[in-house]
């Protein structure tokens, strides 16, 4: 029983830091319609910006975090801007191909610059764990701020979108850019400011799985982006909501099922229950199913 | 005529979709006060017309001017901005926004304490819009749908006040009712360009007209004129 509290704490934490990533391909998917693939590896950028804060210039972890959101924001703009921008009229197939390149591309720059070997990421919230069940039960700072920042980001993203201007505009670009335009909202700038949010909260991402999961390589972000991009479809792509509960129940069921059924299975797990559940609900599970109104 | 001010001024312009020709140098303007109409066939260019003056298309050549200043070229967003509304072809309200969300982004260009005067302004020329505030768009009748794409247009309190089609796919009472407003909005001061396949009507409430066919612009006058033009007869008001 304790041993299953304990598997179930740790796949929400797990699930927690997919449901981050998941809002950030979410996000974009909804606005500009693309899958940007490149996503998991902004958050490698983004851990590997907050080691280098702590590791190098000693920077306390909350600072590192801030660094590591404020460069993965104009890493997102840039990317957006120079990459998907001049593609906005393309075909989707050409700007997913273009996704793939950024992703290889923020890869193989990772490679350049920190190198093949992997860093082993410094324990960042150590501030202690809580015990239950007399010591049986130990929950780490981390997890606990792991699902602390999950909650912060799901409400402080809720509000924004639905009671701020920007948020507003947000989901009415994301509906019929056109009309969009014509009520002076700024579609491009619009779009820019989707890729900033997402990109930041890869970076919180990044320092939560690496914290977590303390190896730091250039392809530490991949396996978590396609999970990431597994749980926004899970739970209905282009839905905040359901990023969040796609994302917490992926995790669930990768610990639990490398827990109770198999370890080497427990990522064909994952994409097994993705399969089923795209067979009875195509859209996902909170998806709105797309209709075509003339 | 020569005493009211032109408010918009469309010189010559040419717009291709790709290597399709769409619009074969259309010249007309607009004066403050006036309803203008644009009417014509299917196909023959007046959405595309409405659309390059909203900046959602650019013209190849030609020029567009908006209170004698240029705006060919510039962003949709930006000519908002300047005073000029539209309210596009197949009302494409933001379905899954609440009726005061859809109005609210209609007027993201004014200032927030703006807002509330403008919201009720429009509450008070659609009182339907103000029992559906909290309704889902996607969930309103045509006709409401009809009223919030207006509404949402006026928002920005414009000058100029483009309506695309705005009797589309309605019942007849409710096409009455649609121009009923539409003279209402022009009596309290509105300037409007409309574009309407219902030449009857359009004429009926417009002070002047441009005929388009294919691209051109085939005949104008005032809109009483046009209405007894024997082409226009045949070719739109069937005999």
């Amino acid at each position: 029983m304790v041993a299953f509290l304990r598997f179930l704490i740790n796949g929400i934490s797990l699930g927690s830091v997919y449901a981050i990533i998941a809002l950030g391909y979410t996000m974009v998917y909804g606005i500009a319609k693309m899958l940007n693939f490149a996503h998991g590896d902004v958050i490698m950028v983004g851990a590997y910006i907050a080691f280098c804060a702590m590791a190098y210039l000693s920077l306390p972890p909350i600072l590192a975090v801030l660094l590591a959101m404020v460069a993965c924001t104009a890493l997102g703009i840039v990317i957006e801007g120079l990459a998907y921008r001049p593609l906005r009229q393309a075909a989707s197939l050409a700007v997913l191909i273009t996704a793939i390149g950024v992703s290889y591309f923020l890869q193989n720059a990772a490679l350049l610059i920190w190198g093949a070997n992997p860093k082993s990421f410094p324990s960042v919230f150590s501030v202690g764990a809580i015990r239950l069940f007399e010591g049986e039960l130990v929950i780490s700072s981390e997890t606990i701020l792991t699902i602390i920042s999950n909650i912060v980001i799901m409400i402080g993203l809720t509000l924004f979108t639905g009671r701020t201007k920007l948020g507003k505009a947000m989901r009415a670009v994301s509906e019929d850019k056109g009309a969009a335009e014509l009520m002076g909202i700024n579609v491009n700038r619009t779009i820019s400011l989707t890729f900033a949010i997402g990109s930041a909260l890869a970076a919180v991402a990044g320092v939560l799985l690496c914290s977590t999961y303390p190896i730091l390589m250039p392809t530490t972000g991949s396996m978590p982006g396609i999970k990431a991009f597994t749980a926004a479809v899970f739970g209905g792509i282009g839905s905040i909501p359901g990023a969040m509960i796609g994302g917490i129940l992926l995790g669930v069921i990768e610990i639990l099922g490398k827990a109770y059924i198999s370890t080497e299975l427990g990522d064909a797990l994952v994409f097994a229950v993705l399969i089923i559940v795209l067979l009875f609900k195509p859209a996902g599970l909170l998806g709105r199913p797309v209709r075509e109104k003339v | 005529m020569g005493e009211r001010k032109t408010l918009l001024k469309v010189n010559d312009i040419h717009v291709y979709y790709g290597s399709i020709h769409a619009i074969k140098g259309v010249s007309f303007e607009v004066n403050e006060g006036e309803i203008v109409t644009l009417i014509g066939a299917n196909g023959a260019g007046k959405s595309t017309t409405l659309n390059t003056v909203a900046g959602l298309l650019k013209p190849r050549t030609g020029t567009i001017e908006f209170e004698g200043r240029p705006i060919t070229g510039m962003s949709a967003s930006r000519i908002v901005s300047l005073g000029m509304a539209l309210c596009p072809e197949g009302r494409r309200v933001f379905q899954q926004m609440t009726v005061k969300e859809n109005l609210e982004m209609g007027g993201f260009t004014r200032q927030p304490q703006e807002l509330p005067a403008a919201l009720e302004n429009v509450f008070t020329r659609f009182p339907r819009l103000k029992e559906r505030e909290k309704q889902i768009a996607g969930t309103l009748s045509g006709g409401e749908q009809q009223m919030l794409a207006m509404g949402r247009a006026l928002m920005s309190k414009p000058k100029l006040l483009m309506l695309d089609e705005p009797s589309m796919g309605l019942a007849p009472i409710l096409v009455e009712q649609i121009f009923d407003i539409v003279k209402e909005l022009n009596d309290a001061g509105s300037t409007i360009l409309l574009v309407e396949q219902n030449a009857q009507m359009a004429l009926s409430i417009a002070d002047r007209a441009y005929v388009l066919g294919t691209g051109r612009i085939t005949i104008s006058g005032d809109a009483a004129e046009v209405l007894a033009d024997d082409r226009v007869r045949a070719a739109y008001l069937g005999g």
